[in-house]
């Protein structure tokens, strides 16, 4: 109990230092696995496309006592709960999947007994995809064009090492979000769709707003051995995680309320695809800007000649540190200290101020490096 | 009643019901069934005709060879007419040519309109010269903008086929009436019609044609004209704008259209035959347009409109006799096909009759919708307990936030639902009380942004304004991308995903105004009093909690 208050105060406070980049491989592993497990889904039981996609059957029949609850119900108990029920001027209209002769000849029957009328007089016809292929197809171009824009726009307002960080970090979520819906068997709906765009702008959102802080926090880097990128990166997100969390937990609410509520309650189909697909899409979201789009954005900048340079500065200056107390050095360094075309000059040219967060201790400084340079002592006072 | 009407949103199908016209293609006159990929073209013209700006939730779907249309509300009377009616093609002179946005009409354009005997009867009609220095542009335009849903290729030209061509004599043929010279009103760089020569065009038209945006989404389809008045249209890509002459042909006297590679320039291009009085007209009318302008103008084009948008205007070479005519003009095999199609079948590839029209009743009961409310509201709850046990004093300010998003987002669907026919299902409902709760996010970054600088040590007047420094610009950041995939999704998609994407746009647009114009200033008003500013324990600006660990022990209501 004491422990989880104490996270949550941690985290309140926002001095949780959990070593997100450093545990790369670990991300990478459960997001490969998770990628798998997605495209197994997407192959093996496959998206079920609903009638708005596949075309399917339409059945009418006059039953002018009936209510649309009742006529709903009849085409559950035949295995038609996704049946789109209508009224018209002087009929009842139910859209169904496409349905085989003999199943045909079941739905009229049951429907007939129901409302006591005669199996012939409920008639079924073919009919086309209202979603066909022409809104697919456009949507998809739709989504290409802006993968390309967003690329474009983030790399003018970030670079383009954010950039592609951040969209593969969305086609991550696109094909996770898709993948374990395939395999909840739920029919894909327009509003399914709809979804899945809404996770779009999400996905990137929330990648955004962790990127705007890495910038921040690594603009001064270099001017001191103190930090490496991985190391800078990793405090940012650790001083957005709360912001990450809160974030999603305001977003997801909603959600989960309709999945949850909205669903046992009251079984409906739209709110059930809708709100499954962005359930999904808004946990994986999060995940992955904090645990993908971020290890992958550094992992790129640790390539760049002037970090690899600020890193092997950084390796010195610890292992000088460390002579004394062995476990000082952070293990998260990486070790590619290869040939470096660069040299260190790089580093003064960036920055004019070196005042936030590297330089100074444990002083009246922002909470980002008060935070991670308190531990040994500060863990200890609370118990 | 009408005053309830004004404060409701319009549903889409789902919720609402509406009407459902089903269309039967006429049998083809051979008999046999009709070509699939006719069918799929009456669909996405019908598409485009009942849904062109994307959001009206209107469906449109194959049954069979039938095609079922499907429009939201009641009483559709007018879009019933408007599928049934197969609009009409029509061949214009085009008088003037302009780009597509609304010039901001300043002047009253008296142009001196010295109308010289304007003899209809006669094929060469005299026109004014336009002025000097309008001259220049408008042959620009005419060259690069010819055919603008090609624009990169080379002029389209029409040639008579068939015959050989007889060459255009521009200076002797030019002006047999010895043309009246016009001087040009000092041109004021601000006339929105400056380069446009007004002669003979009805100044209704002229207002018509400044008022004209060609640049949004619906652009007029399925306008029906009147071939016997002027008319203002947009060229179908949306590139540009014409005043077009009265209608000389109209498309029941195209008696074929084929496409095909010309031999002699390898290239594709579309012929066009017409019937013997449309010949006929057609050789009147290329022969008054081959005369208007010397240079070329964009007097020397014919328009070709088709459900009130152009869909190619030739520059008119020679007149053209014999009732044939070929566009080129480096057409895509693809594009040369469709203009084939448009021009062979009017605005449907095949002749329709309605087979029937019902109304149909929402598809999703009131209980569904009624259940979606209350989870979201139960959903939207959740948010303001979490908000305000988590920021206490801030916390109340973001619930405000999100109640005046929520009444913003209510009020714009109602008004552009009435005025643009904005309509709503039950995702774009649920999609929307989901952006509410995404709104949040800015307030929490300003907020976290705010207890970093209290954190710092900041005092807290400072802090406000460091805070939101820092918290505008990603903000600002993030919300672009939203915006950017709404704009794009919303001009590159159809249906129902369009619509989608018109919500999303707008609740990013409601989050900016809102975090802006109330958050902010209302968190640097609350600093002023004293329960903020003294870091009161429930304001969530509490410094020593914020910073402290023994504060915890204090605090044992946290966890």
């Amino acid at each position: 109990m004491s422990g989880i208050r104490l996270i949550a105060s941690k985290l309140y406070r926002g001095e949780v230092n959990i070593d997100f980049v450093g545990r790369l491989k670990l991300w990478y592993g459960i997001s490969a696995a998770l990628i798998v497990f997605s495209i197994a889904g997407l192959t093996i039981p496959g998206l079920h496309f609903g009638v708005e996609f596949t075309g399917g059957s339409v059945f009418s029949f006059k039953a002018p006592a009936a209510s649309i609850e009742q006529v709903r119900s009849t085409m559950a108990e035949v295995g038609h709960d996704t049946a789109i029920v209508q009224e018209t001027d002087s009929n009842w209209r139910v859209t169904t999947r496409s349905v085989p002769a003999d199943e045909v000849t079941k739905i009229q029957e049951t429907v007939g007994k129901r409302f006591s009328i005669q199996p012939d007089q409920v008639s079924s016809q073919v009919i086309g995809p209202t979603w066909g292929g022409e809104v697919s197809n456009k949507a998809l171009i739709g989504l290409i064009v802006f993968m390309i824009v967003i690329i474009v726009y983030l790399t003018m307002a970030f670079e383009w090492r954010m950039a592609l960080a951040a969209v593969v970090a969305l086609v991550h979520d696109l094909v996770i979000t898709a993948g374990i819906y395939a395999w909840t068997g739920f029919e894909v709906t327009p509003a399914t769709i709809l979804g899945f765009l809404t996770i779009l702008g999400y996905s990137l959102y929330d990648a955004v707003v962790v990127f705007d802080m890495i910038k921040e926090v690594t603009a001064p880097l270099g001017s001191t051995g103190k930090q490496t990128y991985t190391q800078a990166a990793n405090k940012a997100l650790n001083s957005t995680l709360i912001r990450s969390l809160n974030t999603s937990l305001v977003a997801i609410l909603p959600v989960a309320s309709i999945l949850f509520i909205g669903t046992t309650l009251f079984g409906a189909g739209t709110l059930k695809d809708l709100s499954l697909s962005l359930f999904v899409g808004m946990i994986v979201g999060t995940y992955s800007s904090l645990c993908v789009a971020t290890p992958l954005l550094a992992q790129l900048k640790e390539r760049e000649p002037k970090y690899q340079a600020l890193a092997r500065r950084v390796a010195a200056n610890a292992a000088a540190g460390a002579k004394a107390t062995v476990s000082g050095a952070k293990a998260t360094t990486p070790a590619t200290a290869t040939a470096t075309v660069g040299s260190p000059v790089v580093a003064t040219s960036e920055q004019s101020h070196t005042l936030p967060g590297v330089s100074t201790g444990p002083g009246k400084q922002g909470s980002r490096s008060a935070g991670t340079r308190k531990p040994p002592g500060g863990g200890k006072k609370r118990r | 009643m009408a005053l309830q009407q004004k404060v409701t949103p319009l549903y889409a199908l789902d919720l609402a019901g509406g009407t459902t016209v089903t269309l039967s293609p006429v049998p083809l006159q051979g008999g046999g069934a009709p070509p699939e990929n006719s069918i799929n073209r009456a669909v996405d013209i019908i598409r485009d005709r009942v849904n062109g700006s994307g959001i009206s939730e209107a469906e449109v779907g194959k049954s069979g060879d039938n095609i079922i249309i499907s429009v939201p509300g009641a009483g559709q009377k007018e879009v019933v007419d408007l599928v049934g009616t197969t609009a009409e093609l029509r061949f214009r002179q085009v008088l003037a040519y302009g780009p597509p946005t609304v010039v901001p009409a300043t002047l009253p354009t008296e142009a001196p309109t010295p109308t010289p005997s304007a003899s209809a009867s006669s094929s060469a009609k005299p026109a004014p010269t336009p002025s000097e220095s309008a001259k220049p542009k408008s042959r620009a335009l005419t060259e690069a903008l010819a055919d603008p849903s090609h624009p990169p290729t080379p002029s389209p030209s029409t040639t008579g086929t068939g015959k050989p061509a007889e060459t255009p004599k521009p200076g002797s043929t030019a002006d047999p009436t010895g043309v009246p010279t016009v001087t040009p009103s000092p041109a004021v760089p601000a006339d929105p019609l400056a380069g446009i020569d007004t002669t003979g065009i009805d100044p209704a038209v002229l207002e018509q044609f400044k008022t004209l945006d060609c640049t949004a989404k619906d652009r007029g389809q399925g306008t029906v004209d009147d071939p016997g008045k002027q008319f203002v249209a947009c060229d179908d890509a949306g590139a540009g704008k014409y005043i077009l002459e009265k209608a000389d042909i109209v498309g029941t006297e195209v008696s074929t259209a084929s496409s095909g590679i010309d031999p002699t320039s390898n290239e594709w291009v579309v012929q066009v035959e017409f019937k013997n009085e449309g010949g006929k007209k057609f050789a009147q009318l290329t022969s008054r347009v081959n005369l208007q302008q010397i240079p070329q103008g964009p007097r020397n084009q014919v328009a070709m409109v088709l459900d009130g948008v152009v869909i190619s205007a030739p520059v008119i070479n020679e007149p053209i006799p014999g009732g044939t005519a070929q566009i080129s003009g480096g057409f895509e095999q693809k594009d040369a096909e469709d203009l084939a199609n448009q021009l062979k079948y009017g605005a449907l590839p095949l002749k329709f009759e309605k087979s029937s029209i019902e109304s149909v009743s929402s598809t999703l009961g009131a209980d569904q919708l009624n259940g979606g409310l209350l989870a979201g509201g139960i959903g939207l709850i959740l948010v303001v307990i979490y908000s305000l046990f988590y920021y206490r004093g801030l916390g109340v300010v973001s619930v405000l936030s999100l109640l005046i998003a929520g009444i913003l987002t209510y009020q714009s669907v109602v008004i552009l639902g009435h005025g643009i026919g904005f309509r709503l299902s039950l995702a774009h409902i649920i999609g929307l009380i989901v952006s509410i709760g995404i709104t949040a996010d800015s307030f929490i970054v300003y907020f976290e942004r705010l207890r970093d600088e209290l954190k710092a040590g900041r005092p807290i007047r400072p802090a406000v304004e460091i805070a939101w420094r820092r918290a505008r610009r990603t903000i600002l950041v993030a919300d672009a991308v939203t915006f950017i995939a709404a704009v794009v999704l919303y001009f590159l998609s159809v249906g129902g995903v369009a619509g989608f994407a018109f919500a999303m746009g707008l609740t990013t647009l409601i989050d900016i105004a809102v975090v802006f114009l109330f958050t902010k200033p209302l968190v640097a008003l609350l600093c002023r009093t004293k329960f903020f500013a003294q870091g009161h324990k429930l304001s969530g600006l509490d410094q020593d909690r914020l910073r402290s660990v023994s504060a915890v022990r204090t605090t044992p209501q946290e966890a």
